[in-house]
């Protein structure tokens, strides 16, 4: 069962703009290459970071290639 | 494989074509006996970022035996080469080759792998029952404004949101329901659900407002 916060932020959603899932696909390769060559991935995609707090299944492709890049 | 170094090149901080992209795309516009070299090199990386990926999540689905989560990573990786090598000319540069390759065989495992966790199992349509919530260690007073909260938003749900909005909503949020899951049972797109979802949060805001409460997160001009 949800913690009480996690259930009101996953009901309300991020709350700011944010991509849709097919532009988060498009950019994902270029947003974690800028993370993790340290760049401002964030400035550099405007709304990536709301989605991926918004969507569960792009957070977790997001979350899997951040770490296979990163092992390459 | 390396990260490479990261230089500017017109747009701040994004990496420019490593000596390894070049290869990768000098041999993949090749001809002969260079480009099936190259195709069963391609391969070779989407099978590992499938398996990659299947590792990842076979924690979760302890029912599936290893040769069955095998399948689905090699089938991931055959179906990952076909996307890669149909939008090959949408490859912009803008990351390393390889982490543009990969994502394709991700998105197919992961997809195929929620798929296959949900298969058989039904969605609950309309969820009758509102969760619980547990007051997590809050103070009483926090703990009465989180409730007060959720039972506006419960209200909100009920008389803000669509029907579509509302099933969306439930489905994803309480029940766990991948979206791409759903939206294969709804017989749309993941995009075009999410962009539901999203809606029904932006509802879900303005009708807390009208309320006179305000959500934990500030602004509701976001788009789908």
């Amino acid at each position: 069962m949800a913690d009480a916060d996690v259930l009101v932020r996953r009901l309300l959603g991020p709350g700011e703009p944010e991509v849709g899932c097919d532009e988060c696909f498009f950019e994902l390769d270029r947003y974690v290459d800028l993370r993790l060559a340290g760049a401002d991935a964030d400035a550099a995609v405007p709304g990536m970071r709301a989605h991926l707090e918004g969507c569960p299944a792009c957070a977790e492709e997001h979350e899997s290639l951040l770490e296979l890049a990163a092992s390459a | 494989m390396s990260a490479g170094p990261v230089v500017s090149v017109g747009r701040v901080g994004v990496p420019a074509g490593d000596a390894e992209t070049h290869e990768w795309l000098d041999a993949l516009a090749g001809k002969g006996a260079r480009y099936e070299e190259a195709l069963s090199r391609l391969h070779g990386l989407l099978l590992r970022a499938a398996r990659f990926e299947v590792a990842r999540r076979k924690r979760v689905m302890p029912h599936l035996r290893g040769e069955e989560l095998d399948d689905i990573a090699v089938q991931s990786a055959d179906d990952a080469l076909v996307a890669v090598l149909a939008r090959l000319s949408d490859f912009r540069g803008e990351s390393r080759f390889t982490t543009w390759a990969y994502k394709f065989a991700i998105l197919e495992a992961a997809v195929a792998l929620r798929r296959r966790a949900w298969q058989g199992r039904e969605i609950p349509i309309e969820p009758e029952r509102w969760p619980l919530v547990p007051s997590g260690g809050l103070s009483p007073e926090a703990d009465t404004e989180q409730r007060e909260l959720l039972a506006a938003i419960s209200d909100g749900v009920r008389e803000a949101l669509t029907p579509h909005q509302r099933r969306v909503l439930l489905a994803v949020v309480l029940e766990d329901v991948p979206i791409d899951v759903l939206a294969d049972r709804l017989g749309t797109t993941r995009g075009a659900l999410y962009k539901t979802l999203h809606d029904a949060r932006v509802r879900l805001r303005a009708d807390l407002e009208g309320r006179g409460l305000a959500p934990g997160h500030e602004g509701s001009k976001s788009h789908g």
